[in-house]
């Protein structure tokens, strides 16, 4: 029973170091000077550490201003879908009204459209009103959701409609009850949906791409992608900028783990 | 039923709670839809503005077009490669992750970490990996005798090397979504079988298989429709190359439009991706209502 246990423990080790082999060899490859990621047979790990390559990541590119501007942007984004689902969902799930199934369908028929399909409009739309390097251009696009709407709206027909029962009679109004009850009492569901929101926003890349040009508005992944493109190609110095981008999505994953867990699944098991 | 002056009232009230929604969608995602498909049918300009109506020759040229066939079959061969492999990997890895042991969480959390990277973040450590003098995966493959590839300078390997990238990138939420769906299936059920004498092998394909199949549905349509999508990988890895062995639906809609200002021609094709993608999601809403009925 024993030897099967160790050896259960053995394949869980093997595996996890497998799949996070890229990630354990980006650190690695961030700490080694480029002479010695130059010998073979390619090395694992350094004897000599140095953190040369960080410091010429920050000579290199303005990554703080980058890491800076995706939180700006990702905040607002997260801000923004959480007050349009949270009303959003509270208009399908509490109030009571004609045409609330067609327009219940209209949030869905939104997941179909991939944002691909759209963007040279959108793109367009961007220039025209002057939004182009802007931290609005970033984010406005995104910050309505239907996938958080329906989450939320599941969430919220969780709640005893005796609450609201006893609201009404009380005379509260019902923005007041969204307010003071229904947002209160779905706080687990809402830090999903804003870890999603912040998780997809910041590593978004092609819409940040296309739509800013200055240096300065440039997110944390446009940013680093410079990096490759410089005259030489310096794999040290791409892993460096690769961890000091990734370092804060990795502590968003352990902290959020069992926020991002009930998001992936809800579309999946519950169907 | 009659519509009175209280259903106006009602119907006003609901619609407050959803116009701060309604209003982003009708500016980012249906207005620019149907600009999207009105562009399909007109020349444009350089700057986008359309000119002259074209009809169905922009759909026209694409059935004819050798450029566009290679893309779509570039799209084909890195779905082929990249969700099947995907979805096994993952199912194994959740198998293993699907045990009550001490600790396991943080295997759980180390598998599942690619759902937090980037795909930017992805292609970056990958173009390190699949480097063939600095990369490990070739100096692992001569370990085992293979002589491998430079990935990303030949046709038939860096739709490869792509396809390797995401199913990485890709493997954290497959393995989330089968971890739950094993999880939900009754412990009684492995009893019942395990009664009956099922094992090992036989237990996994008459089983395991059978309950985790919404999953393993589910998966193969939305990473198939995020195959679709996949931009990123490319752009940093083959930018469409080698001879457009990698220019994909969407890389090709990215280079028609933005970087030689065909707008109309690109937007044929983003219609056509629309099509594809709605057409998988259908499936996906339909399959899911028939499970629901026979609950």
């Amino acid at each position: 029973m024993s030897v099967r246990l160790v050896l259960t423990y053995a394949l869980l080790v093997v595996g996890s170091i497998i799949v996070a082999f890229p990630l354990l060899i980006a650190l690695s490859y961030s700490l080694m000077s480029e002479s010695e990621i130059a010998t073979f047979p390619p090395p694992l790990l350094t004897t000599r550490p140095t953190l040369n390559n960080y410091a010429d990541v920050l000579d290199t590119i303005p990554i703080g201003r980058y890491l800076l501007n995706s939180f700006i942007v990702s905040t607002a984004v997260v801000a923004g879908q959480l007050i349009t689902a949270s009303l959003a969902a509270y208009a399908f799930s509490f109030l009571v009204f004609r045409g609330r199934q067609a327009l219940f369908f209209v949030f869905l028929s939104t997941l179909m459209i991939p944002w691909e399909a759209t963007i040279i409009p959108n793109y367009m739309t961007i220039r025209t009103i002057g939004w182009l390097d802007t931290y609005q251009g970033l984010a406005v696009p995104f910050m309505a959701t239907a996938f958080g709407t329906f989450l939320l709206r599941q969430a919220f027909l969780q709640i005893p409609r005796e609450l609201w029962d006893a609201a009404r009679i009380d005379g509260a109004s019902s923005f007041r009850f969204l307010v003071s009850t229904v947002i209160p009492l779905s706080r687990p569901i809402l830090g999903t949906v804003a870890i999603y929101g912040f998780l997809s926003t910041y590593n978004q890349y092609f819409w940040p791409l296309l739509i800013t040009n200055q240096t300065l508005m440039r997110t944390t992944q446009v940013g680093i992608a410079q990096l490759r493109f410089e005259e030489t190609l310096r794999f040290g110095l791409v892993m460096a900028g690769v961890v000091m981008v990734a370092v804060p999505t990795l502590a968003l994953l352990v902290l959020g783990q069992r926020q991002l867990v009930r998001g992936l699944t809800a579309g999946a098991v519950k169907g | 039923m009659r519509w009175t002056s209280r259903d106006t009232r009602s119907l006003g009230i609901g619609l407050a709670y959803l116009a701060p929604s309604l209003i982003l969608f009708a500016a980012f995602v249906f207005i620019p839809l149907a600009q999207s498909i009105y562009l399909s049918f007109f020349n444009t300009r350089a700057t986008g503005v359309a000119t002259t109506f074209a009809g169905l020759d922009h759909y026209l040229e694409l059935l004819t077009s050798p450029a566009f066939r290679t893309g779509l079959l570039a799209t084909t061969l890195f779905a082929l490669y990249t969700v099947p492999v995907g979805i096994a990997l993952g199912l194994v890895l959740a198998v293993m992750l699907n045990q009550r042991l001490r600790a396991i969480n943080v295997f759980r959390t180390m598998m599942s970490s690619t759902i937090a990277i980037s795909a930017a973040v992805g292609a970056l450590i990958w173009l390190l990996l699949l480097n063939p003098s600095l990369g490990l995966l070739n100096y692992i493959l001569s370990l085992v005798g293979v002589h491998g590839p430079d990935w990303l300078i030949q046709p038939t390997s860096a739709i490869i090397a792509v396809s390797l990238t995401t199913i990485w990138l890709t493997l954290g939420t497959n393995i989330i979504v089968l971890l739950a769906g094993l999880q939900g299936v009754p412990e009684e059920i492995y009893e019942a079988a395990r009664l009956d004498g099922a094992r090992g092998l036989r237990m996994f394909t008459r089983i395991t298989m059978p309950m985790v199949s919404p999953s393993l549905f589910f998966l193969l349509v939305v990473d198939t429709i995020a195959v679709l999508q996949a931009f990123t990988q490319i752009h940093l890895l083959t930018r469409g190359g080698p001879v457009d062995a990698t220019r994909v639906l969407v890389y090709s809609i990215y280079q028609d439009a933005f970087q030689n200002f065909q707008f109309g021609y690109a937007s044929a094709q983003a219609v056509i991706l629309l099509l594809l993608v709605m057409a998988l999601t259908l499936i996906q809403f339909r399959f899911v209502e028939r499970r629901v009925h026979y609950q």
